[in-house]
């Protein structure tokens, strides 16, 4: 009881910092690994959002960032066109629902230097880190 | 990498020649106690009865005659029998020890790229004729070295300090092996009191990253040093809590059902009135 409240309390513990660094460090490490997996998120997630606007498939680019405590997926995905609100562009049933998440240039014309759409799993903080350094510590004895 | 593929045997034919195991002992990283493991599974492996060859395939930089204190024996190495220098009777040097166990040691003044990786196959498939078990000792890194010592190999255990560093090398070495080489994990120089305090990562933590087979802990005691300076395998003895540790890893290797393994908290006084007072700094 007395070392849970201590816990509870006391200041993070440098075991529970090494055990949070290490979650991260191979979450990246194995995103890393499987270049496929990325590739097939990339064209699943390119997918959905094509049956609302229209994507340039090519300059689709996904990166992952280490925020202080957290990974973050940064997806830009330069959009093409708008299709219409009312029109038949969404091959599902239901109706594209938020034509207001299109960019100003939305009236349909076709433009090449296309807004982005920032995508992220965490607060979309869009701040680029530098590359942290390695997390070895100096060396073990 | 990805070729890496355990050997598998092909169904016994007329011979009945039983074939030993052949086990490297990898980490990724280095200096996380390789080699001090190798020579003292060997050692207990070899206490137990079973026939045990030890290989150095740390070309370059061999150490593990050194921690069995065969350095001044060892006449020929690894590279001298793959060459065809020299047999593998005249290069395989007995422990002072045990009867059972042998060592091939490796090249000092050599590079790991000289090694042919078919050649070290065939070699540690002559050595799995003659002895239940043959540990390879696999050098850091992930590279050539790596590759060679694992080539021959039926299986794998996995060595891992509780670092980050170590933990994350671990991850990666595993993710090269694959399911195949069926790896089990030894968790080294933990110290429990540090672990109590929350200032060492746990068994538990490392396993909850790494999900292996848990083969053995070994705590970090100061006689596993004092053993390694003397060239005399701790695992040598019958008695003592790091002793006993290599001894059930070795009976786990060799199938038998050991309790999970744990290491006991020695707590001094000091400790204690420590963690009273509430000296809970990270």
């Amino acid at each position: 009881m007395i070392e849970w409240l201590k816990r509870m309390l006391g200041p993070q513990t440098s075991s529970s910092t090494a055990k949070e660094r290490l979650r991260l460090v191979l979450m990246t490490d194995h995103l890393a690994l499987a270049p496929e997996i990325i590739e097939n998120m990339k064209r699943d997630l390119v997918d959905v959002i094509s049956r609302y606007v229209e994507v340039d498939r090519e300059k689709v680019e996904i990166d992952f960032e280490r925020e202080d405590r957290a990974l973050a997926m940064m997806a830009s995905i330069p959009i093409i066109a708008v299709n219409r609100p009312t029109g038949g562009g969404g091959s599902h049933d239901e109706k594209p629902a938020k034509p207001e998440a299109a960019p100003p240039a939305a009236s349909a014309t076709p433009s090449t230097a296309s807004p982005s759409v920032n995508a992220a799993t965490e607060p979309p903080k869009r701040r680029r880190r530098k590359k942290q350094p390695s997390s070895k510590p100096a060396t073990a004895h | 990498m990805h070729e890496l593929q355990p050997v598998h045997d092909e169904v016994p034919t007329a011979e009945p020649v039983k074939l030993g195991r052949a086990i490297v002992i990898t980490s990724g990283k280095g200096g996380v106690g390789k080699t001090t493991t190798t020579a003292n599974i060997g050692t207990a492996l070899a206490k137990r009865g079973a026939r045990v060859a030890l290989v150095d395939a740390d070309v370059g930089l061999r150490n593990l005659d050194i921690v069995l204190g065969l350095e001044s024996r060892v006449k020929y190495h690894v590279l001298d029998v793959l060459e065809e220098q020299v047999s593998l009777d005249e290069a395989l040097v007995p422990d002072k020890h045990s009867e059972h166990l042998m060592l091939l040691a490796a090249a000092q003044s050599r590079e790991k790229d000289e090694v042919d990786t078919e050649k070290m196959r065939a070699l540690i498939h002559q050595l799995r004729e003659r002895f239940d078990y043959v540990l390879i000792d696999c050098p850091a890194g992930i590279e050539m070295g790596f590759k060679n010592a694992v080539v021959g190999a039926t299986e794998a255990i996995v060595v891992c300090t509780p670092e980050v560093s170590a933990v994350r090398d671990v991850d990666r070495v595993v993710g090269l092996l694959g399911n195949a080489f069926k790896p089990q994990l030894i968790i080294n120089r933990l110290r429990p009191q540090l672990v109590k305090k929350g200032k060492m990562l746990s068994v538990e933590d490392v396993n909850a990253i790494l999900r292996l087979p848990l083969l053995g802990v070994i705590a970090d005691e100061p006689e596993i040093i004092v053993t390694t300076n003397k060239g005399e395998p701790l695992a040598l003895r019958e008695e003592g809590a790091t002793a006993s540790a290599y001894h059930a890893i070795a009976a786990r290797i060799a199938g038998e059902d050991v309790p999970a393994p744990t290491v006991e908290t020695k707590e001094s006084l000091f400790d204690k009135l420590g963690s009273f007072f509430g000296g809970r700094r990270a």
